[in-house]
């Protein structure tokens, strides 16, 4: 057991910490992402919703490992080639963000037409309403989608390895070939991703709390 | 030009029958993830509290670890265990045990969402369990399911090309190849990528509709 651990420990970790990476880089690009195109799609400026539409239909509509391999592979033919890490963080941003877009249109949409007809009568400007009453409203209702979404795209980061980057996946498929060990390997990468999620998902519901607790003081 | 058109319809009939292999792991993987689901979700509610925490646990692990290491792990271990099944069985396996504990959760929700009444009407009639689950609940909490469900479906098919990852000629894999022996991956590619976006449009449409559907009938 120890013996085990102390053989292919050290390389799962040094893989987790690409999975972290791609994790957090992917999330930051899928957060500007979803909100541009959240915001985009309720636009009543033409040449800003069709983009966004658009931009989700194809990334929500298309699978996201065909989106990986499109990228690694067909990109380079217009003459764009980027590393495996960097296709991994744009992918996993575009894919999770265009799912996300979704997410803070549809809690824009609930939040009541009354606080936007009252910040018209207070004579705020749109953009004003918008950041002020509005957003603030909307937000937690945003994050528990919010948190599943984060746990998927944690779960994609696993698709880079077929892209030849050596995440945690990855590092484990090579310990395998090595050393045969399949059940307890296995086992353990999954053990890893499963506390990550975790821990994802604890991070997720003190930001939720802390939100909806700044948001009591403030009412 | 970039795009060469000869060259992307002569590769569009194996795309083709890729795209059948897809369409069965899909299906397939949807009717065990739906069965299993349902098994799952009446787990959770059983009465010995070790089986329902057991039950809320492995679905918890399954939904949080990733489906490739999943695939990875049931295409290296059953055949350790005698179990010889083909690749696509095993994708079609996996895929579907994923799902189930999606489904289960939908289930949940389902079942949750009938008046408690009902169990306790049930009850005053004298009912059996079984026939208090058949008669009763199951009919009322799984409508309201469906858009849900078909949500998961066009979720599941978007997964389907994982299975390039145990070498299952699903369309993935099929462009792959096509591309790696003639050096040319954009059209195999884009025209894998098409052919999702086309079907997920249509399905997406089609849950909608039946949202809609239920709505009005609640």
């Amino acid at each position: 057991m120890i013996e085990f651990l102390q053989m292919h420990l050290p390389p799962l970790v040094a893989g987790l910490r690409v999975t972290l990476q791609l994790t957090v880089g992917g999330a930051i690009c899928a957060l500007v992402l979803a909100v541009l195109a959240g915001l985009g799609r309720r636009s009543r400026r033409r040449w800003l919703r069709w983009p966004a539409n658009v931009y989700v239909e194809v990334f929500r509509g298309t699978s996201a490992m065909v989106q990986l391999f499109w990228f690694y592979f067909a990109l380079p033919f217009f003459g764009v080639s980027l590393p495996a890490l960097l296709t991994g963080v744009i992918v996993l941003g575009l894919n999770s963000g265009a799912y996300g877009a979704e997410v803070v249109r549809s809690a824009i949409d609930h939040v009541p037409r009354g606080q936007w007809e009252a910040g018209r009568a207070l004579n705020m400007s749109e953009a004003r309403i918008m950041f002020r009453v509005v957003l603030p409203q909307a937000l937690p209702m945003m994050l528990p989608p919010a948190g599943n979404l984060l746990i998927e795209l944690m779960k994609n980061t696993a698709l880079v390895s077929l892209i030849t980057l050596s995440e945690l996946t990855f590092t484990a498929q090579v310990q395998r070939a090595a050393t045969l060990e399949t059940v307890p390997l296995f086992a353990l990468t999954l053990l890893i991703y499963f506390l990550l999620a975790q821990v994802l998902l604890t991070g997720m519901r003190h930001l939720e709390r802390s939100v909806t607790r700044h948001r009591g003081q403030r009412a | 030009m970039i795009w060469d058109w000869q060259y992307a319809l002569g590769v569009l009939p194996s795309m083709l029958r890729a795209f059948v292999v897809t369409l069965e792991a899909t299906l397939a993987g949807f009717v065990l993830a739906v069965l299993v689901g349902l098994l799952w979700a009446t787990l959770r509610m059983a009465p010995v509290r070790v089986v329902a925490r057991g039950a809320f646990w492995i679905v918890e692990f399954v939904r949080s670890t990733p489906l490739l290491i999943q695939l990875y792990f049931l295409y290296y271990v059953l055949p350790e265990y005698g179990v010889a099944l083909s690749p696509l069985m095993i994708g079609i396996l996996a895929l579907g045990l994923h799902y189930s504990c999606y489904t289960a959760e939908v289930y949940r929700a389902g079942i949750e969402a009938v008046p408690a009444g009902q169990w306790e009407a049930a009850r005053a009639l004298n009912l059996s369990p079984a026939s208090t689950w058949l008669r009763i609940i199951l009919p009322q909490a799984l409508p309201p399911t469906f858009p849900m469900l078909g949500n998961y479906l066009i979720a599941m098919f978007k997964d389907t090309p994982l299975l390039a990852a145990i070498t299952v000629m699903e369309m993935l894999q099929t462009a792959k190849l096509i591309g790696a022996e003639s050096f040319r991956y954009l059209e195999p590619l884009t025209i894998t990528g098409a052919v999702f976006l086309f079907v997920s449009l249509i399905a997406s449409y089609a849950v909608r509709r039946l949202e809609v559907r239920h709505a009005i009938r609640r």
